[in-house]
């Protein structure tokens, strides 16, 4: 087993070499550069600028520099805000993000298993088909229409949480931006478990559960949950990278100083090291996610085993 | 007070489904006395399973129960979960035919056997864990201190099975309802589950209801017999008044539906269509990553050497697992092996597959499982056309649909079902669909994988018929791949025995069932045979 999480950690730095290589050049061939402003700058002033951002330099040499800074642990300086390095803007935001995607996920985990198991055991009846629209609902509507709605209401209107900032981590600031990231993901885990309950619950060894006369409520926590847990896990691999890693509409819609809107903004402003260092986040944490599911899946089900 | 123990009165049993309601059950009647062995016998679809998971409570949602049914005196049909599960697990238990997926893959047998024991009696997880052990024991698991933390993946069939005994003896129930409990065993292990029970029964004195479509097992076990036909009792009595005298027309033809009859032999100076010399098989898998590797290796067919003639039947018995399907398979080259195979004289082993595809014309397939082999995307007449598509392109339309028609009428299926899908039909006329498929690009050599095993003993009867038939007009060869061994007998010319891989016996097939050489053949016969003669 440890064996094994060595391995795979190890074979994630090929990955992450092709993605940084990928993603650096790609960033490069857009038009433009971090410096070119709608008013633009003296020619003698750029020319400072490109020399010292090492920006003159051929671009296999820039990436070799970059690898090399990288491999040192230092991601660079910001282009854009000039007074921070990308490593500082990172420590800044991401713990941000990842309390706020944390506790959607949480939730959307809770909710939204509740829900489909819900729907699953009262198959076709109304409580079922409340959870089919429910889950529908959620993931039509787009968050950056549930955030402003949610706003009005609570915010606004009832004037019972605050409509935005980060209010130095106050609970109240962080309910309605989890609210708007857990919704769609309550939706599709809900809808995940109801279909994968649905068919274990059918499956022959809940006949010999239910044959041998255990509650119901082991029969369905116990013994079909385990296995319907199963695609929901390989679901939430990648969705929880993705919300722990900030949401750029979330993040601007409650002003919300995460991680998720440098990624926006860097590529906008051409800011090619915190564009790299947003990269590198969310590579890591994808790849990190992925060993977790598959971590979690030989614990779930023992037929799968990694030696 | 010592009335029936079961006491199931006018018991009807409908299915709500899309093309309205389905009767499976006609209103039946049936009584266990305690410590009897009841053996309910029919062919599929004839509802006896749906009888005990209507008595238990188990049906499908879509399924409704009425009538009445007495357990001990109480009524329990239509009774809440929470009052039948005082009885299920605890008074009553059940073994199924499934022993892979009726287990939860998820938890150790110790886990599940202890689940009923723990729940019905309240008992600690220590004294469950004692008690497991002894039931495992008691039904011959080998080493249970190790076993009891296996999961179900970890063990053969057959000791799943043994689990799942242990697990219904768990509180020493007064009824065992067993459906199909050996059907998916071989029949060494049947022979041992059906003699485990005996026991069992003698030593606990528990009511047995055995479901089973197989005659030979149910004269072996049963003192009393109900025989169901289309969710009807058509006969009942005693095992030996029903088996010696039989009334009922659908008793006497399952009764008669033993493969019978003997194939014609080859002409003498018939010739050689596929010669094997020393062929080899090596399953290797290799685990690991960037190089950490370590390979295992399973030699699955070990120096298997053949020779079949045309007009020939050549059947392969054993076990699951000896090996015999992988053999077939390389024979066609459909999986890489060594040695030597010669198809009428020509070289197939290192043939490029664009060599190979016009000789994949005269040798084709039929396989086990009539609902897997058909697409079931296409209708019948794309199935059986599509063969010729590939390998007589120049085929004008109407003459294709003319070759599917002729081929669906050799099979005996009425050639305007042509647009219909597989899901239609009944498993033996899948079977025969998939013959069809085979002859319509007129072969010389079929390979037969099983073509009968997922059958009823009726449907069987009328597919060795037709493969006979078929073999004899044609001239075809078949290597005929079978656990079934009265099917052989009825089917082959010669016989070879194989286990682990490797050939134990081989000869013509009445010198092999009559007197055969080794002790692994003397046993897959006895407990093929014995059975029958037993009772």
């Amino acid at each position: 087993m440890y064996s094994y999480v060595f391995r795979r950690v190890f074979s994630a730095l090929p990955t992450l070499f092709v993605v940084i290589t990928i993603s650096f050049f790609l960033m490069r061939v857009a038009p433009g550069g971090p410096f070119n402003l709608e008013r633009p700058l003296e020619a003698k002033v750029m020319e400072n600028l490109m020399r010292i951002y090492n920006l003159d330099k051929p671009l296999w040499e820039q990436y070799a520099i970059y690898l090399y800074n990288l491999f040192q642990g230092d991601l660079g300086p910001s282009y854009f805000f000039r007074d921070f390095s990308v490593a500082e803007l990172i420590a800044q935001g991401l713990p941000i993000s990842v309390q706020l995607g944390g506790l959607a996920l949480l939730l959307a985990l809770t909710i939204g298993c509740g829900l489909g198991v819900i729907g699953a055991i009262k198959q076709n009846q109304p409580a079922d088909f409340g959870v089919i629209a429910l889950a529908t609902i959620g993931i039509t509507i787009p968050n950056f229409v549930v955030a402003p709605v949610l706003t009005l209401f609570l915010a606004v209107h009832f004037d019972i949480l605050p409509a935005g900032g980060w209010g130095d981590g106050a609970l109240a600031n962080k309910v309605l931006p989890v609210l708007t990231l857990a919704l769609p993901q309550v939706a599709v885990i809900a809808r995940l478990t109801r279909g994968s309950m649905i068919e274990a619950l059918h499956s022959h060894h809940i006949r010999t559960a239910r044959a041998y006369g255990l509650p119901g409520r082991v029969v369905v926590v116990r013994h079909a949950l385990r296995s319907a847990l199963l695609p929901v896990v390989s679901y939430m691999g990648p969705a929880a990278a993705a919300l722990l890693t900030g949401s750029v509409v979330v993040e601007t819609i409650f002003g919300i100083p995460g991680i998720g809107r440098y990624f926006v903004q860097g590529a906008l402003n051409r800011d090619y090291t915190l564009v790299m260092g947003t990269v590198i986040v969310i590579a890591v944490f994808v790849v990190l996610f992925n060993l977790i599911v598959d971590l979690l899946y030989s614990l779930l089900d023992p037929r799968v085993r990694y030696d | 007070m010592s009335g029936p123990l079961l006491q199931v009165s006018n018991l009807v049993v409908d299915f709500d489904t899309q093309d309205g309601v389905v009767n499976a059950v006609r209103g039946i009647d049936l009584c266990v006395a305690k410590g009897e062995t009841v053996g309910v016998v029919g062919e599929s679809g004839s509802g006896k399973s749906q009888i005990m998971l209507a008595i238990m409570g188990l049906l499908d949602r879509n399924g409704r129960a009425s009538g009445a049914v007495r357990f001990d005196g109480q009524e329990i049909l239509g009774l809440p979960n929470r009052r039948l599960n005082t009885i299920r697990g605890n008074r009553s238990a059940m073994i199924f035919q499934e022993p892979m997926t009726s287990l939860d893959p998820c938890y150790t047998i110790g886990d599940q056997v202890a689940e009923p024991i723990r729940f019905h009696r309240g008992a600690s997880a220590a004294q469950a864990r004692a008690r497991v052990l002894d039931l495992l024991a008691q039904v011959g698991i080998p080493d249970p201190e190790e076993k009891i933390e296996s999961y179900p993946h970890e063990l053969s069939g057959g000791q799943r099975q043994r689990v799942m005994i242990a697990m219904a003896l768990a509180n020493e129930p007064d009824l065992l309802i067993a459906d199909e409990p050996t059907t998916a065993l071989d029949v060494t292990i049947q022979a041992q589950i059906l003699e485990l029970l005996a026991e069992l029964q003698a030593r606990y004195g528990m009511a047995i209801v055995f479901i089973t479509h197989d005659l030979a097992v149910v004269r072996h076990i049963s003192d009393r017999v109900y025989v169901m036909e289309a969710g009807v009792v058509v006969e009942e009595g005693a095992t030996k008044t029903i088996f010696a005298n039989p009334t009922h027309d659908y008793t006497k033809m399952l009764l008669a539906a033993e493969p019978s009859g003997v194939k014609h032999p080859p002409e003498p100076d018939a010739q050689t269509v596929i010669e094997a010399a020393h062929v080899d098989v090596i399953f290797s898998s290799r685990t690991g990553l960037l190089g950490f590797s370590k390979t295992r290796n399973v030699h699955a067919v070990k120096d298997i050497s053949l020779r079949l003639r045309q007009g020939q039947t050549l059947g392969v018995v054993g076990e699951s697992g000896s090996g015999k399907s992988t053999l077939g398979r390389a024979l066609l080259q459909l999986l890489p092996s060594a040695g030597e195979v010669r198809y009428e004289g020509r070289a197939l082993h290192g043939l490029p597959e664009r060599d190979l595809r016009p000789l994949r014309r005269e040798m084709q397939i039929v396989f086990q499982d009539p609902f897997g082999s058909l697409s079931p995307r296409m209708t019948v007449g794309e199935i059986v056309t599509e063969g010729l598509l590939v390998h007589e392109p120049r085929l004008s339309r109407s003459d294709r649909e003319r070759r599917a028609d002729e081929a669906l009428l050799e099979v005996a299926l009425d050639p305007s079902m042509k647009r219909r899908y597989p899901h239609e039909f009944s498993g033996g006329q899948r079977q025969r669909i998939a013959i069809a498929r085979a002859i319509v690009l007129k072969p010389r050599f079929i390979l037969l994988d099983e073509p009968t095993s997922a059958l009823d003993r009726s449907v069987q009867v009328q597919i060795v018929d037709l493969l006979r038939d078929l073999q004899q007009t044609h001239g075809l060869s078949y290597l005929f791949i079978s656990h079934d061994l009265s099917v052989v007998r009825a089917m082959a010319d010669e016989v070879m025995v194989m286990k682990d891989g490797a050939l134990i016996e081989q000869g013509p097939t009445e010198a092999i069932f009559q007197a055969p050489k080794t002790d692994y053949t003397k046993a897959l016969i006895a407990a093929a045979f014995d059975l029958k003669t037993a009772a």
